[in-house]
């Protein structure tokens, strides 16, 4: 500590360097923590391409032993267990999500408003994990009209943009413009809503 | 606190902060965190304007171009996101929880005092006793980088005599939905 002080004294006080820490490209965790989280299969393969050096010291034999600490061999095995279920459950969710997205459709409904007043509304972009206020300021932006995100009558968020675009924005999906990404192109329909007479 | 955080709904919107309001937050930081000026220059730059992020339940998370720094709830401490801790680890007193803690912990628990006063767990000596109601960084057995950022509920000598029930809430932790979120 004396010496520290020291180094300040003579050199003004220093504002301390950031560390960099390196975290996992697949779960995000600094790699000591990847254990303990839903993906360490993927987790290891990654840090054995990206680091060995770090793969050798958090997955090689002696690294197992110590790492052990103070917990009971019993507790270990518990550990383990849980963390291959949580991996399969995980690996499940993501798989049932993937589905789903699959199934989903995106709407893209023309909506005559008056005779010569359209909106065009837009439903089902949070299935594919699309930000919906982006995406309705995005709207906003490329056609410098008004874009709302509103509830409809089903109370499902959609969003609302004033003016005829929809083909425009069917383009935009497919052209994964923006946040406008993941939406297979088979997934977005075209339909019309005339005004009822 | 992030529990079931959804940035799309828990935040209800993002201002510019009054640089008076800037100064005495600079301030209080100063005074909360084991920092100084020089390196809170480095993290916060004077003439850099923050950003209050406005959430439910009123959390408020600051943010410097976009990146979040730190977060207050209601009117109480400042706490740095625990990314900010990574890169100063300094920033707050440190206690541990030992290897069993981790799971529970990282699935959303408080710590036991337990935890702490284990063969695994760590506490300040006597001489540096933190007393209740005091931000820390969370340490966790055999780990580098800190696992959470909690509260104390008792002080670091109660936690070591009382030794049961929760002695330090966790307010973001590993994983959480702070952890997601790296932008605003
Ligand atoms: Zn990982």
């Amino acid at each position: 500590m004396a010496t520290s002080t020291e180094q300040e004294a003579a050199a003004g006080p220093q504002p301390k360097p950031p560390i960099q820490v390196l975290y996992c490209e697949v779960c995000t965790f600094p790699p000591e923590f990847c254990e303990f989280g839903s993906s360490l299969t993927k987790c290891k393969e990654w840090l054995k391409e990206e680091h060995p050096d770090l793969y050798d010291r958090y997955y090689s034999e002696e690294a197992l032993q110590s790492k052990m600490g103070t917990m009971s061999l019993e507790q270990q095995t518990k550990l383990e267990q849980d963390a291959a279920k949580k991996e399969a459950k995980a690996e499940a969710k993501a798989d049932a999500k993937m589905k789903k997205k699959l199934a989903s459709q995106v709407q893209i409904k023309r909506i005559q408003r008056q005779k010569n007043k359209y909106v065009t509304a837009i439903h089902g972009l949070e299935a594919f994990d699309i930000d919906l206020k982006k995406a309705a300021k995005l709207f906003a932006q490329t056609f410098a009209t008004g874009s709302s995100v509103t509830k409809n009558l089903q109370g499902q968020d959609e969003i609302v943009v004033q003016g005829d675009v929809s083909d425009e924005v069917f383009d935009m999906i497919r052209d994964e413009k923006g946040v406008l990404k993941g939406v297979p192109e088979a997934n977005v329909e075209l339909v019309e809503e005339k005004k009822k007479k | 606190m992030f529990k079931k955080f959804q940035p799309s709904t828990d935040i209800s919107g993002q201002t510019a902060v009054k640089s008076s309001i800037q100064r005495s937050i600079r301030a209080a930081i100063l005074s909360q965190w084991k920092v100084d000026s020089d390196t809170f220059e480095s993290i916060w730059p004077k003439k850099e304007n923050i950003t209050l992020v406005k959430c439910r339940d009123h959390i408020s998370i600051y943010a410097l171009h976009g990146e979040p720094l730190f977060f207050q709830h209601f009117d109480g401490p400042f706490y740095p996101t625990l990314r900010l801790l990574h890169k100063y680890p300094f920033l707050l007193p440190v206690v541990r929880v030992d290897r069993g803690a981790i799971r529970f912990l990282l699935a959303g628990a408080h710590m036991m005092c337990p935890g702490f006063t284990s063969k695994g767990g760590w506490l300040p000596p006597p001489e540096d006793a933190l007393s209740a109601e005091a931000p820390v960084a969370i340490q966790a057995e055999g780990k580098e980088h800190a696992i959470a950022i909690g509260i104390t509920k008792l002080s670091t000598e109660d936690i070591k005599n009382v030794n049961k029930g929760v002695g330090v809430e966790v307010i973001t932790h590993l994983g959480d939905d702070l952890w997601a979120l790296q932008k605003v």
